[in-house]
């Protein structure tokens, strides 16, 4: 149940860290200025959010679900944060609440899959959709929400290198630490694994299917705001219509591309850190390049349909177990 | 008692079993979305009341129009197991292709359309190979083709945008299809509604049609059955791609515009729109025609969100919510259809018996229990399963039928060949010898039919006519049970419930209502209607000498009656014995005169008195597994013979309960009584003291043979 599938010499893991490892070289010889610090540093920067994002879809996609709503929970739960804050409200007072609204979306994406037995990427999608616009007729008036002034040290804390090392960047493998650790050494990792490998089993066995499934969608919930709270601090502003671009597809291939399986427990935390090394590197390269926004986004999306079809092809779906219906 | 007579009323007068009834129509479907349009037209109608004028019925026709076409491709990806999320692209594309060829590159607008028509086909076509035969995660795989169509679609806005918009597409046609329309219904929506109608008889009539349903219900079971699953995928993406194309055009000459927010969220709205209508995710069930009510839900409802001007958000919130209602109502509603009509079927109502009569060893009373039939012979003991009626021809052969659908002869004189006389098909209820020696038929969930003495068997009758208040299709023959035939030749057969499938015949004791009817099928001009309905389990038939009336006896009813078929009392029921202890079952003819009835069950005072307490029955059957539901005794019984005045003559019973615990047939023939018994592997054989040696049943009917 580790990050390589054991199906051949090399894993998608290894294989894939092989490939971040070429285009880094090929990078660094195309482009002037890739190797600097500087770029170095940011690009590791920017890419950490995707990372953490990876994180909490992986722990939904390794239990056999997915999360297409992460993005507009962290949207909608920061930007009403900064709405709250704006209107002078203190941080103690607007980060619970922005806690607790993660925490109801995820309990809602958990009861609508586990109880009333929505698919998992139909409710998350249409959960999405429905945060999105309840956020934004109730709670969020305006796209762009700035930090205030008044706070403006909390994104000066993000911006700090302690040893050199950017806060997000510590974020992120902190929290891959603490995923792996989870995942691999506590009970109910273990039972997200056997919940991903075969539900049925895991729930005659005696695992807390629908339970566990609730607390899932919790989590990656409450890990998006983990991300949204450094992408907020690191620009020090929210802008909501992130919700209508891509970004959860990048989260996805983030996921896909470092070898977990779609079909939920296979695969491990150090699949997402390879997916995200690649991807960082290779968004990076891109935009030192001068390629526009959608030309990024029609490689990336040809990437992802890359890691889908290989996805197929070593992780083939079972005709037998695999239930109707299943899109 | 008063509370009895308030039951009694309370159950004649609101009619419980058409709940039930109405659960197990198809069309039941269709109820939510429709109740849908409802609320949605009386909201919106309430607050926006300029909304059905007939300018703005026509401006939304347009928008229906576009919408529908792409839910066309989408319902018929679902049905067939897939999804595709990447119709907004692909619509947002054609529009601006369209623009562009028509316009810039100056081709005719068909030609133009054309094109555009298969780059959507083509773009299917990648998502069809990569689904259906690269067997890849539609809604991933749909998702990434939207972004890519996205991406190229802004990407080529950004470079052409100001020459696409500097040229217009002039033609009448395009003018005809961007501003008129036909008795204020635009021209989208036409073609939109005819593309509908032949989707629906594709799907519901032709061979393709028939194949993409069937890999929606069932992947592995069409694969098996020889269906090209891989194509039937593939092909569904490319239809879905090339409509989704021509709403493109059909936006195009609306408004002539380019946007990047064209198309965007389109798939939500649609799959909306589908969803709602009734057809479900992963496939195999649905239509078209709820695709159309689908859309104009989700038409009206967008139109006067954006009419009310409410803030952005608020149609995502709107749509978003409605759509996961849908897919809730969906999946509960798929998963426990079949529970819940299982359980609201059975609709029980006040029925009272006549009090008990008492069955005992007392030498003195009528039905006094003795071991006459314990001495029985067997004939073909574990040769048989379920001979529920046995008949003798006048030679003497032995016929019963049985449960696995054929036709048992045992050779006279001895009855101990046994051979399979004749197969057809289902359980053989009832059994009767025709003039000219043919075996009439009655059989379980098939109908009426004949077996010739060369063999040959001939449906009869499987139809009658329907009435039209009942709800449950009461036309065909669920459950013919027992016959006879008048001596003109008409045929009188009973049917025993037409609430119940065979399997399911005791469930019908528990609603205590006349479910059965009986049915004249007459062979002159084949026609079958009919006569007598409204009864409680008609079962036994027996015709009395006279020439118009028969007997009949009525299984959960515990009654025997008379009905006049001809002659002055044509019409009328007259009771014969209204207060069986048991339930009786096949009425015969005896050889002086009187007449044999086998029972099937006893009486038991719980049951009786649950019969009056519908209220009790109805908790039972809401609560409790079926195999714990109180049902009546079927474990003892015996025969009885009475007269005409209702008189029991002599009562024959198997106090041991080894050989015939239970009855349900009789036939005398030569001065023995042959037993059969539904729930019994054998057929037995009683000698009569002092019957008449020489009488056999077709010769009572017909006459000596020459």
């Amino acid at each position: 149940m580790s990050g390589s599938s054991g199906r051949g010499r090399f894993g998608q893991e290894e294989i894939i860290f092989a490939i971040a490892v070429i285009v880094f070289g090929v990078f660094s010889v195309m482009v002037p200025d890739f190797l600097s610090a500087g770029n170095i540093v940011s690009m590791v920067q920017s890419v950490s959010v995707l990372g953490i994002l990876g994180l909490g879809m992986a722990i939904t996609i390794l239990g056999r679900g997915v999360d297409l709503s992460m993005v507009a929970s962290m949207s909608v739960a920061i930007a009403w944060m900064l709405v709250q804050l704006n209107a002078g409200a203190p941080l103690v007072q607007a980060l619970p609440m922005a806690i607790a609204f993660s925490v109801l979306v995820g309990i809602i994406n958990g009861v609508l899959v586990a109880y009333v037995e929505i698919p998992a990427i139909f409710a998350t999608l249409a959960i999405g959709v429905t945060v999105y616009g309840f956020g934004k007729f109730f709670l969020v008036e305006s796209d762009v929400n700035h930090l205030p002034e008044a706070w403006r040290w909390l994104a000066d804390m993000v911006a700090a290198r302690p040893l050199g090392v950017p806060v997000p960047v510590i974020a992120f493998l902190g929290c891959a630490a603490v995923a792996h650790l989870g995942l691999r050494y506590l009970r109910d990792g273990r039972f997200i694994y056997a919940m991903g490998d075969n539900p049925i089993a895991a729930r005659t066995t005696g695992v807390p299917v629908r339970v566990m499934m609730v607390l899932q969608y919790v989590i990656s919930a409450l890990i998006a705001l983990l991300a949204g709270l450094i992408m907020t601090m690191l620009v020090t502003s929210m802008n909501t219509r992130i919700v209508s671009g891509t970004l959860v597809y990048d989260v996805i291939l983030v996921v896909v591309l470092g070898g977990i399986s779609l079909s939920g427990g296979r695969g491990g935390i150090l699949s997402v850190v390879v997916g995200t090394l690649l991807i960082g590197i290779m968004l990076n390269g891109m935009t030192m390049l001068n390629l526009t926004y959608t030309a990024q986004n029609v490689i990336k999306a040809l990437i992802l349909l890359l890691a889908l079809v290989l996805d197929t092809l070593i992780n083939p779906r079972d005709e037998q177990t695999a239930q109707q219906g299943d899109i | 008692m008063a509370s009895d007579l308030f039951t009694r009323w309370r159950y004649k007068l609101v009619p419980d079993k058409i709940v039930g009834e109405i659960l197990s129509k198809s069309w039941v479907d269709n109820a939510i979305p429709f109740l849908f349009l409802m609320i949605a037209l009386a909201v919106f109608g309430a607050l926006l009341p300029s909304m059905f004028t007939a300018g703005s019925m026509s401006g939304m026709t347009r928008t229906a129009g576009e919408y529908l076409l792409v839910a066309l491709g989408l319902t018929i990806v679902i049905m067939a197991g897939g999804i595709d999320l990447s119709v907004g692209s692909v619509f947002a594309l054609a529009n601006l292709s369209m623009l562009a060829l028509g316009g810039v590159v100056g081709l005719p607008w068909g030609v133009a359309a054309l094109v555009v028509l298969a780059m959507g086909g083509l773009i299917g076509l990648v998502n069809g190979v990569l689904i259906g035969y690269l067997r890849l995660r539609a809604f991933l795989t749909t998702l990434v083709m939207l972004i890519i169509v996205r991406a190229v679609t802004d990407t080529l806005l950004l470079s052409y945008s100001k020459d696409i918009t500097s040229v217009q597409i002039m033609s009448p046609v395009w003018e005809f299809l961007a501003f008129k329309t036909v008795f204020g219904v635009a021209p989208s929506f036409l073609v939109a509604l005819a593309l509908a109608a032949l989707a629906h008889f594709v799907l519901t009539r032709l061979r393709p049609g028939w194949h993409i349903l069937a890999v929606g219900g069932s992947r592995r079971a069409a694969h098996n059955a020889g269906i090209d699953v891989r194509r039937t995928v593939c092909l569904t993406y490319v239809i879905s791609g090339a409509l989704a194309a021509a709403a493109g055009i059909f936006y195009a000459a609306r408004l002539a515009s380019l946007g990047n927010d064209t198309g965007l969220g389109l798939e939500i709205t649609i799959l909306t729109a589908v969803v709602l209508g009734g057809t479900s995710l992963g496939g195999g069930r649905g239509s078209v025609f709820k695709t159309v009510l689908g859309v104009i839900i989700v038409v009206i409802i967008t139109n006067s969100l954006i009419r009310l001007g409410l803030r952005s958000g608020a149609s995502s919130l709107v749509l978003g919510t409605i759509l996961l209602m849908a897919v809730a109502i969906d999946v509960r509603w798929l998963k426990n259809r079949a529970k819940l009509l299982a359980r609201s079927y059975v609709a029980p109502t006040y029925f009272a018996l006549p009090p008990l009569q008492k069955v005992s060893r007392a030498p003195d009373t009528p039905y006094a229990i003795n071991d006459l039939l314990s001495d029985a012979e067997p004939i073909g003991v574990g040769q048989v399963d379920g001979p529920e009626d046995v008949i003798l021809d006048a030679e003497g052969n032995l016929y019963c039928g049985s449960r696995d659908g054929d036709i048992i002869r045992f050779l006279a004189p001895d009855h101990k060949v046994r051979e399979v006389y004749a197969h057809i098909g289902g359980s053989t209820l009832g059994l009767a010898f025709d003039r000219d020696g043919s075996l009439l038929v009655c059989v379980g969930g098939m109908g009426l039919y004949k077996v010739t003495r060369a063999r040959e068997v001939i449906k009869l009758s499987d139809e009658t006519t329907r009435s039209w208040l009942s709800i449950v299709d009461d036309s065909r023959m669920r459950l013919a049970d027992d016959l006879d035939i008048a001596p003109d030749g008409r045929v009188f057969f009973s049917e025993a419930t037409i609430r119940y499938e065979m399997h399911d015949w005791i469930i019908d004791a528990l609603e205590g209502r006349g479910n059965g009817r009986i049915i004249c099928y007459d062979p002159r001009d084949g026609s079958s209607r009919t006569v007598l309905s409204g009864r409680q389990f008609p079962n036994g038939i027996c015709m009395v000498p006279d020439g118009q009336s028969f007997l009949f006896a009525e299984t959960w009813g515990c009654r025997i009656s008379r009905f006049y078929y001809d002659g002055p009392k044509r019409g009328r029921v007259e009771a014969v014995i209204p207060d069986l202890p048991g339930y009786p079952d096949n009425i015969n003819l005896a050889s002086d005169g009187n007449f044999w009835c086998g029972i099937i069950g006893m009486r038991a005072p719980a049951f009786d008195l649950a019969q009056k307490m519908p209220k009790f029955r109805k908790h039972m059957v809401m609560q409790i597994a079926r195999d714990e539901w109180l049902y009546p005794n079927m474990n003892t019984g015996g025969v009885i013979k009475f007269d005409l005045s209702g008189k029991i003559v002599q009562s024959l019973w198997d106090g041991v309960g080894e050989r015939h615990p239970q009855v349900t047939s009789i036939r005398e023939h030569k001065g023995y009584l042959y037993l059969g018994g539904i729930f019994n592997n054998r057929i037995g054989r009683y000698k009569i003291p002092g019957a008449d040696p020489e009488w056999t049943g077709p010769g009572a009917y017909w006459g000596a043979k020459p």
